[in-house]
């Protein structure tokens, strides 16, 4: 029995949407390198969609997985869809995760949320 | 594919199988018996008992077969904490980077009532006889010191701790388990009590182990039953495996200087390869570890997405990260050597065995690098590192 799932695998190995963006307009990280997974998620939002994101990972394979299969969900979407991002979704579109993995999925939706907090926070500034 | 997780487990040699399956298939009797194939099963069983005691310098009557290391461990542990309470005496040393089998043992002991002290260790793993000295009170029942550790590969100075223990009259326990068949151990000359072994670390079967106790100190049973191992251990006696144990450790000991000089030559060409990553260090002391074992700890990244990618790439290796293990901690080992959370997570372990090539050593280290620089390419710490926002630990 393999440790992960084909979909853990396939995003462990070609994550998604990594990188930087440079002209962000929100950024979250979240983790510390205490607990070993450490996530940076970099959104480009316009007209209250999310039209880029990106992410940087410091972390196992499931941490990995989930900050890929995390952007792939939101990239696109409204802002209002992206705040109701569960990790629980995440890893159950990522065919499941093991039980002592999911805090590693809890990441993903925290690093997402802390970097929609920050676009929110930059609005409220500029206003 | 390159196995280089020997610390973990050994692939059984073909004369350890071959002599597992001559048990199987025509010495099954129980060596309990008094008809012939019995009897037949119980001189196997002597056989192997009296050879696994030669190669270690100890008298037959002094072997007990376990079901591994981790038996071995518990059954000393307990039986000189017995011994001890019913002398008024409550107090174990031990250290910080035995295996868990060990720990855990203590850890229940702790909560009967006995006092536990864990000595510390150097940047290099090493304990010191002096700390163990210190350590030592009127009420110490135990001394247990591994010979060398299982993740960083240090050897430690069992001899002179040794020494110690038996001028100050302690029982000395130590967990050889990674030692035995890969460098010298004698249990006389090494001034040892008590001894814990498995065959798997040694290309003998797993489930298999043996504590060797000094004549004269007592044994207290784990598990109760029929008089198996004079009565210190029920249970009818896993004499294929145990007869392929004794085979292995023979043939591991008759090539031990073969082997540890070839593996240290590998082991040093690893090593100076490895070096030459960035921001890396090696784990372990430098001269007196393990021929097999090599230890990095790579700055930025962490142990098991490393560990998966080289999988990838047909090499089995392994990592005291702590998603590797399921807990928060990182390995408690590298803790104790002074590696900090940070860099303990991005921790590699190679133990190699005698089938690695200078070709499979090339390989390791150009793949080693690969993923290490691909994975400090998005690495959010690596990026604040070189950008200067936080300091460089290696
Ligand atoms: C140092 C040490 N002690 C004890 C053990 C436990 O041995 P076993 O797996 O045979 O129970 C191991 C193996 O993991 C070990 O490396
Ligand atoms: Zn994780």
């Amino acid at each position: 029995m393999a440790l992960y799932s084909d979909k853990v695998m396939d995003h462990f190995r070609n994550p998604r949407n990594v990188g930087v963006i440079e002209d962000a307009n929100g950024i979250g990280e979240v983790g510390n390198a205490k607990c070993g997974d450490i996530m940076k998620m970099y959104l480009k939002i316009e007209n209250d969609v999310i039209e880029d994101v990106k992410f940087e990972t410091f972390g196992c394979g499931s941490a990995i997985a989930s900050s890929s299969m995390a952007t792939e969900m939101i990239k696109g979407k409204p802002v209002s869809e992206a705040m109701q991002l569960t990790n629980k979704a995440v890893a159950e579109a990522l065919d499941g995760l093991p039980d002592y993995k999911m805090h590693c999925s809890v990441l993903a939706e925290e690093a997402i949320k802390s970097a929609l907090d920050d676009y929110e926070k930059r609005r409220q500034e500029e206003k | 594919m390159i196995y280089a997780d020997n610390a973990a487990t050994t692939k059984m040699s073909e004369t350890a199988v071959k002599a597992m399956l001559e048990v199987i298939n025509d010495n099954y009797g129980n060596p309990s018996s008094l008809y012939s194939i019995g009897q037949k099963a119980k001189e196997a069983l002597e056989e192997a008992r009296a050879d696994i005691a030669g190669v270690i310098g100890a008298k037959p009557a002094e072997i007990l077969f376990t079901s591994g290391g981790s038996e071995a461990d518990n059954q000393a542990i307990i039986s000189a904490a017995k011994t001890g309470e019913a002398a008024g005496k409550r107090h174990i040393i031990s250290t910080k980077i035995e295996h868990h089998a060990v720990l855990h043992t203590l850890k229940k002991l702790e909560k009967e009532g006995f006092e536990v002290t864990l000595l510390e260790v150097n940047g290099d793993g090493l304990v010191t006889p002096e700390a163990v000295r210190d350590a030592i009170r009127e009420d110490t029942c135990l001394v247990s010191v591994m010979y060398a550790n299982n993740e960083i590969g240090t050897i430690e100075p069992i001899r002179e701790i040794g020494a110690i223990c038996r001028e100050k009259k302690v029982p000395f326990h130590v967990d050889a388990v990674q030692a035995i068949g890969h460098i010298p151990v004698n249990v006389e000359e090494d001034n040892i009590d008590m001894l814990s072994s498995s065959a798997h670390k040694f290309h003998g079967p797993k489930g298999v182990g043996f504590l060797y106790v000094k004549k004269g100190i007592r044994l207290f049973n784990l598990i109760e039953g029929g008089a198996q191992e004079k009565g210190k251990r029920a249970g009818t006696e896993n004499v294929p495996g145990i007869v392929a144990a004794a085979a292995a450790l023979k043939e591991a000991v008759a090539n031990m200087d073969k082997n540890a000089a070839y593996l240290t030559e590998k082991r040093e060409k690893l090593i100076a390869g490895l070096k030459e990553i960035s921001h890396s260090a090696l784990n372990g002391h430098p001269v007196k570890r393990l021929p097999g074992n090599v230890n990095f700890c790579f700055e930025g990244i962490e142990g098991e997405s490393l560990l998966l990618l080289l999988d990838d790439k047909g090499i089995q290796a392994s990592s005291g990260s702590a998603c590797t293990s399921g807990s928060l901690d990182p390995s408690h080992v590298l803790l104790a050597i002074g590696r900090v959370h940070d860099v303990a997570h991005g921790s590699l372990r190679l133990s190699i065995a005698e089938d690695i090539t200078d070709a499979d050593v090339d390989y390791i280290i150009k793949s080693v690098k690969e993923v290490v620089e691909y994975l400090r390419g998005f690495s959010p710490v690596w990026r604040d590192l070189v950008a200067g926002k936080s300091q460089f630990i290696l």
